[in-house]
């Protein structure tokens, strides 16, 4: 019977496995045309920002073509780069990011483990809560947020507003969420029986959580580092509204409130300062992704 | 090393009762197996002797101790899973000391644990790759490791060969049957394997929706089944369950499984039976292996029928054959020779010797 089958299939494999070739052939043509297209539509604001950048001021005035750069200067990147102030935004922004991506892990990854793990009266609508804040923007709390602020700094007499240090109690309140309900699903998607297998063995909570579900939801906790990262680098209405002083700016706020004088754009620093600023997440995304893309894969296949 | 006591032990999910109030002694270096279908509560009860459900009522006892609230790292237990759960990120040789590292025992003793453990399980190349390096078979000896080397009162298997494929199942029961050999570690094996019960165990625990339905030998179950589910459940292929009724003919019991088949009962059998009241609704138990090809020099006890087999199923060192008696499906074991056909007429042999009755309402071996 076996052999009756396998002739009968011969010759129709054959075809099917012609057309599914040809069936590639044209995933492969269009997945080709969409992915230059979005390249296309990515890429072109940065590539704009680059030769703008690479121009004198006089030259991006000039009525030639705007894609070209006919005098190429560095001297955009020279007087941002030997410019205290921009130094100054720089230093704000890294350390707020930093900062606040520890916060951010200290907070989250226990908080994910307890939701994820230890059953506990209301740990699912909790789990679904924490999520539910980080549906509410951030335009919505802002003011709720700068008044709450005020009053504490009424009251304790510390100074919070018009301070950098105030947005490491801000930023947590975007990335906090979203990186704990990240990492809740990483955690879940661990196998009960390996924290079970580590408690038999003699593994507190905490030694399960360090040992275990750290280095087992690596790719997840690198998503989760690069996702509070990127938001508190590229954080622009909190800065804005909480800090006003040239000294406590931070970069994305300092670049469009110095560089912009009345209605004179500085466009070539404008455009090298956000360059600038670009480099950072793109740098940790470098560095992260190669690790994050063999964690992923890693735990794709059983086992 | 311990002895485990269950008591009462009771488990409730909400308004289901998992596991309903079982006894249950085990004693010191035995090997001890719970088996039943899915369902059942086995897993549940290891589950709670391991301290990862707590118990809902009852107690259970480790080396005489009562570990109702006693968290599981201090059961002084190792358990193996049926994923086999090892550490992903970890060696081998991390992955078995994990549990003494914990413990912060002396580097030299660890490695000499490990060393040992890895010898004992053939597994010595292996002890510096990480699972996924490894096969099914080989991280199950791992799992198996990390439970040895904790030297621990009592070793809990979770169906730990459920994910091997058939071969390597046969071969790691016996390296699990030579390694509790070695060790002697009191051991308590989950599976909803009958045959790994059979070949592993000291004692079987059959369970059935919660409760245990009896406890015995694997020869005591096999022989002497006490009760429909466990006679139906323990051999393979299962046991015949053929209607059947008593009959006093010319002062002889017998007994009739259709209008046209009714034998004498062998004279031990009759004495057992003949105080059954003659209307019960019985169930005659034969196990295949007593119903066999008809040859010419028959035992007492042993009668002969004539049927026509519907399938026939050659496996090499035998051939089960399949037929009706008034609709009830029938299987038995015939000499591969003994020219077995499908659908061609065959006289067959029942050894009432070794039936069993049962009442087909309450389902007791009588």
């Amino acid at each position: 019977m076996s052999t009756v089958a396998i002739d009968k299939a011969g010759p129709s494999r054959k075809v099917k496995y012609g057309s599914m070739s040809r069936d590639r052939a044209w995933a492969l043509r269009w997945s080709y045309f969409f992915l230059v297209l979005f390249a296309i539509f990515f890429l072109t604001p940065p590539v704009y920002m680059l030769i703008t950048s690479l121009k004198s001021s006089a030259e991006i005035s000039a009525a030639t073509n705007p894609w070209w750069v006919f005098h190429p200067t560095l001297s955009n990147y020279v007087e941002l780069l030997s410019s205290n102030q921009f130094l100054r935004f720089f230093w704000n922004s890294s350390i707020v990011s930093i900062v606040v991506v520890i916060i951010t892990m200290v907070i989250s990854i226990p908080a994910a483990f307890a939701l994820a793990r230890m059953k506990f009266w209301g740990s699912a609508t909790l789990a679904t809560g924490v999520f539910l804040t980080y549906l509410i923007p951030d335009s919505l709390l802002f003011i709720p947020l700068f008044k709450m602020l005020g009053v504490v700094q009424d009251y304790t007499g510390i100074t919070l507003l018009n301070r950098w240090y105030v947005l490491l109690f801000i930023y947590p309140t975007l990335t906090v969420p979203f990186c704990t309900w990240i990492m809740i699903g990483y955690f879940a998607s661990v196998p009960k029986e390996l924290d079970e297998a580590a408690l038999i063995d003699g593994a507190s909570w905490l030694q399960t959580l360090t040992r275990i579900f750290i280095p087992v939801a690596l790719p997840g906790l690198i998503a989760a580092t690069i996702f509070a990262f990127t938001v508190s680098w590229a954080q622009f209405l909190y800065p804005l509204v909480f800090t006003t002083s040239v000294d406590q700016l931070v970069l994305p706020v300092g670049i469009t409130t110095t560089l912009i004088k009345g209605d004179v754009f500085n466009w070539g620093q404008i455009m090298t300062g956000a360059l600038l600023g670009a480099a950072p997440p793109l740098i940790i995304y470098a560095f992260l992704m190669d690790y994050y893309i063999a964690g992923l894969t890693a735990g794709a296949t059983k086992g | 090393m311990a002895d485990v006591a269950l008591r009462k032990v009771v488990k409730r999910y909400d308004d289901v009762e998992a596991v309903r109030g079982i006894d249950l002694d085990i004693a010191d270096h035995e090997f001890i197996v719970l088996v039943g279908p899915s369902g059942c509560g086995k897993s549940t009860t290891l589950r709670m002797i391991a301290g990862l459900e707590d118990i809902s009522d009852g107690d259970i006892m480790i080396g005489g101790d009562v570990v109702n609230d006693v968290p599981p790292k201090d059961r002084d237990i190792a358990m193996v899973f049926q994923n086999y759960a090892l550490y992903p990120h970890m060696t081998v040789a991390e992955n078995m000391s994990f549990g003494l590292r914990l413990k912060h025992y002396p580097k030299a003793e660890i490695k000499a644990r490990v060393t040992e453990a890895a010898r004992l399980l053939d597994i010595t190349d292996l002890i510096d790759r990480k699972p996924k390096q490894l096969s099914g078979g080989q991280r199950q000896r791992v799992a198996m490791g990390r439970a040895i080397v904790r030297n621990p009162k009592v070793f809990l298997f979770d169906e730990p060969l459920s994910n091997l494929d058939a071969k390597l199942r046969v071969q790691m029961r016996i390296e699990i049957k030579k390694v509790h050999q070695k060790v002697r570690t009191t051991t308590v094996y989950v599976t909803h394997d009958q045959v790994e019960a059979m070949t592993l165990a000291d004692r079987v625990v059959v369970m059935n929706k919660g409760r245990i339905e009896q406890i015995g030998t694997p020869n005591e179950l096999y022989h002497k089944p006490a009760t429909r589910f466990v006679a139906g459940f323990i051999g393979s292929p299962a046991m015949n369950f053929i209607p059947c009724r008593l009959e006093d003919v010319g002062g002889t019991l017998q007994i009739r499984l259709t209008d046209r088949i009714a034998f004498p009962l062998p004279p031990a059998r009759a004495a057992r039976y003949n105080a059954l009241p003659r209307t019960d609704k019985l169930l005659l138990g034969l196990r295949p292996e007593h119903l066999t090809e008809s040859h010419a020099h028959l035992e007492p006890g042993v009668e002969t029928f004539e049927t026509v087999l519907d399938v026939t199923e050659p496996m090499g060192m035998e051939t089960l054959v399949y037929f009706g008696l008034d609709g009830t499906p029938v299987c038995g074991r015939v000499n591969p020779n003994a020219g077995a056909k499908d659908g061609a007429p065959m006289r067959l042999a029942m050894d009432l010797n070794n039936m069993h009755l049962l009442n087909e309402e309450t389902g007791v071996v009588l």
